[in-house]
């Protein structure tokens, strides 16, 4: 049975993206077949960020048309074997994404055996956020310790729980996880940041990570390389953690608490 | 206190103000937000029945849906005006 599994956020830049390509990237390296969509139509990035810009030649809008089939579009992914990227149409016509059409995309993954299908939502209320999450099992909520994000993020949970399959037939809800990235310990410590234990107790959702705010996001997305990825990095320790808890794994929150530099430390340098 | 925060160079927490801000604003738009379409026309037929008979505003009467647990409480809140003149 394939798992939907969409990632959204509702406000823009707060790393949707950057998880997407961690964690399809995750469950794939788990041994899952994976497929990750790009849902946003007409800002396609997620190509981008997985390094396979150049290997596009058929879109998420060409096999909701007809115009190919899906095993023409899916692009093998360069790190993980069973992982395959269906990008985003950079067409302008916002009626390009049918419920139908995405209906019928979800279906043929299912059938071609995939375990899971990560749905890489684009920003805003929209259409294709709303497809997005359309048809998801479950529900990873992206979210920054910072006001507007977390307003943001609040309203998109409001959607989910009235405009997903699920919620509209009365099924099951879908399953909703909170990730918090773009984590500052040293700034939740001062004062001057929501911790993470602020923002669940704001959006009451259970949580699944943080991820530290980090460099190496920048340089993952210079290089076309998922995050997870990147060696003797908290960010990639910290989507891997991500994954084991979807897995069910019990894995302890970590990058979570700021240590003060000793004084050597600061003498000399260092990180 | 004011005075010793001034001389250790400690900051206001601005997380404690956000946090703040954050649940009043997070708290009104759930109701707001998730409110059910008919409550507008709802809440506009009652002040055309209770107009009729009492001299109410459209400020006057708030009509709210809450959620407790399993069971969803309507509830109707009719401010009537203070003298009723005679």
């Amino acid at each position: 049975m394939t798992r939907v599994i969409v990632i959204t956020s509702g406000k823009g830049g707060v790393g949707k993206t950057t998880t997407s390509a961690s964690i399809s990237s995750g469950l794939a390296l788990r041994g899952f077949k994976t497929a990750v969509i790009d849902f946003d139509v007409g800002l396609r990035n997620l190509d981008l960020i997985m390094g396979c810009e150049r290997r596009v030649v058929y879109d998420l809008v060409n096999v909701i048309n007809g115009e190919a089939n899906l095993s023409q579009a899916l692009i093998k992914d360069k790190h993980c074997d069973n992982l395959f990227i269906l990008p985003a149409s950079q067409t302008r016509d916002k009626d390009a994404l049918t419920e139908e059409g995405v209906e019928k995309v979800l279906k043929d993954l299912s059938h071609q055996g995939f375990d899971y299908v990560v749905c890489d939502s684009p920003a805003g209320i929209e259409r294709g956020a709303v497809m997005a999450l359309t048809f998801a099992d479950e529900a990873i909520v992206v979210s920054n310790p910072e006001v507007s994000s977390v307003r943001d993020s609040d309203r998109i949970l409001g959607i989910l729980q009235s405009k997903s399959r699920r919620a509209i037939e009365g099924r099951e809800p879908v399953k909703e996880h909170l990730l918090i990235t773009r984590y500052a310990a040293k700034r939740v410590e001062e004062g001057e940041m929501l911790s993470y234990k602020d923002v669940q107790e704001l959006l009451r959702v259970p949580l699944i990570g943080v991820i530290p705010e980090s460099d190496d996001v920048l340089q993952a997305s210079n290089q076309g390389t998922p995050a997870i990825h990147l060696k003797d990095s908290d960010v990639a320790f910290a989507y891997q953690d991500v994954v084991a808890r979807f897995l069910g794994e019990d894995r302890p929150l970590r990058f979570v608490s700021y240590e003060k530099p000793g004084i050597l430390k600061r003498l000399f340098g260092g990180k | 206190m004011s005075l010793l925060s001034y001389f250790f160079g400690s900051k206001p927490k601005t997380a404690a103000v956000a946090k703040e801000r954050l649940s009043l604003i997070i708290a009104h738009e759930r109701t707001s937000n998730r409110a059910p379409d008919f409550l507008p026309a709802l809440q506009k037929e009652l002040i055309e029945v209770i107009s009729k008979y009492v001299n109410v505003g459209l400020d006057d009467i708030k009509v709210q849906l809450e959620k407790q647990d399993n069971c969803e409480i309507l509830e109707v809140n009719i401010t009537l005006p203070e003298q009723p003149q005679k």
